[in-house]
């Protein structure tokens, strides 16, 4: 399988995608974004503060999952340069943003990633790694990323969209569970998960389909006791993450006829507190040029963030602070039900 | 072509508060109350659903209730073990009422 960008697709293209989600939202009786946050009262979105720094390293990755938001893959070339990552350890060290959020592509396929995270140790920012875990026994030089992991303290996300074989590779790729296994057997082997390790080993479930997670709790209570019985595997938090409708997740639910039905069940969950929470109004988004964003799927929609300085170099809090955040339909992906965030459930 | 389900429809449940609220506000109370956590799971409650949902042949509430099932984690093979629970029930139903046949036979034979 390839990247919508090598095969040439139209939805390689964040216009065709933007073009799609209001061409869809004009003719359809639903209601836009734009007007359930007007409803809401939340029109203009505006940023609550500034948690965290999320950086996207690079669209190379090893794998080629369905429902990716970045279109990453192997055949991607899009790699953060080291001049920029010093932008971003600039930034860092002239404002107390407290947690950086490190994720691509694979970040660990990035030749700067390891120098790159010892630097922003270094200024004591939390630092975590959304971790695809087949990168870990990918090839011989990315095993020991569980122990760089541990020795300097990185919190570890990692994407497992189910707790069998079966649905985890449909949606990632054949194999893709057994590896996954293997690496979060790794992890655990360093401590992470382990109670009392103070090591964090988070994972993400998604749904494999045109459906909305189910409760969280629930959810991680399942992955919980089938990963322990069936694997000896531990972690800490499981966050339910609704799909958004961008790239090949938007070509999945276009291709397979469920566009309008995903759509409609967004907009009918819409909950004005997960708008209230939605993690756009706290965080920053870093593309692998520099560029800033309000969130990473703004990125991959090439939607500019609205401040004067919309590059890393040209980081401004108190402007930044002051913008609107840039909203679309895709944004329904975030504020329906419990909310979706990249920590999970917002509401 | 015309047909008398419209999966559309599904999404109008809620408008048969129209013609009689008072009823259908206790029917969607109740309902809720229902399907929430309990002594059973909202999971547990939910494969139940699905189940019946076939002994009832709703295609809407098949329907809601494979979307439900998967949302709330349930895997493939879990429904359809739900599915079989009904067809056994269901078959187990026509089979064990031939004991009234085989009663019948014996009083009305020589």
């Amino acid at each position: 399988m390839k990247s919508l960008k090598a095969s040439g697709h139209p939805f390689a293209h964040a216009a065709t995608q933007i073009e799609l989600l209001e061409k869809q939202a004009a003719t359809q009786p639903r209601p836009t974004f734009r007007s359930k946050l007007q409803s809401a009262d939340l029109f203009p979105l505006r940023p609550a503060g500034l948690d965290v720094l999320q950086i996207n390293v690079g669209k190379m990755c090893n794998q080629v999952c369905k429902h990716c938001h970045v279109d990453a893959g192997p055949d991607r070339k899009e790699i953060m340069t080291r001049e920029t990552m010093q932008h971003c350890l600039d930034v860092l060290a002239k404002t107390t943003i407290p947690t950086v959020d490190l994720t691509g592509g694979a970040p660990e396929m990035n030749p700067d990633f390891r120098w790159f995270v010892e630097e922003i140790r270094k200024l004591g920012r939390h630092v975590m790694v959304r971790c695809n875990l087949t990168i870990i026994v990918a090839n011989p030089k990315y095993n020991d990323l569980p122990d760089f992991f541990r020795q300097h303290q990185v919190d570890v996300v990692s994407s497992l969209p189910f707790y069998n074989a079966d649905k985890t590779d449909r949606q990632r790729g054949q194999g893709v569970f057994q590896d996954s296994v293997k690496a979060l057997r790794l992890l655990n082997a360093v401590g992470y998960g382990q109670p009392g390790s103070g090591l964090t080993l988070n994972l993400v479930y998604n749904p494999a389909g045109a459906f909305m997670p189910g409760p969280q709790a629930s959810l991680e209570q399942q992955f919980k006791r089938v990963l322990l019985s069936e694997f000896e595997i531990v972690f800490n938090s499981l966050f339910a993450i609704t799909n958004i409708p961008i790239s090949r997740y938007l070509d999945y639910l276009v291709a397979s006829g469920n566009y309008d039905n995903y759509m409609d069940k967004l907009v009918t969950a819409f909950n004005p507190a997960a708008a209230t929470g939605a993690m756009c109004r706290t965080m920053i988004s870093v593309g692998w040029d520099g560029q800033l964003y309000d969130c990473d799927f703004n990125q991959m929609l090439d939607m500019p963030l609205r401040a004067p300085g919309r590059h890393i170099r040209d980081f401004n809090a108190d402007e930044l602070m002051q913008r609107t955040i840039a909203v679309n339909e895709h944004c329904f992906g975030c504020t329906a039900g419990a909310g979706s965030s990249c920590g999970g459930t917002t509401a | 072509m015309e047909t008398y389900y419209d999966p559309a429809d599904l999404k109008k449940f809620g408008n048969i508060s129209e013609y009689q609220k008072e009823l259908a506000d206790k029917f969607f109370s109740y309902y809720g109350a229902v399907f929430a956590e309990g002594a059973l799971t909202a999971r547990e409650k939910s494969l139940i659903a699905l189940a019946v949902a076939h002994t009832v042949q709703c295609a809407y509430c098949i329907d809601a209730y494979t979307n439900d099932t998967l949302e709330k984690g349930c895997t493939e093979e879990q429904m359809m073990e739900a599915v079989h629970v009904a067809a056994a029930i269901r078959g187990g139903s026509s089979l064990v009422h031939s004991v009234q046949m085989m009663n019948k036979v014996k009083q009305v034979s020589m």
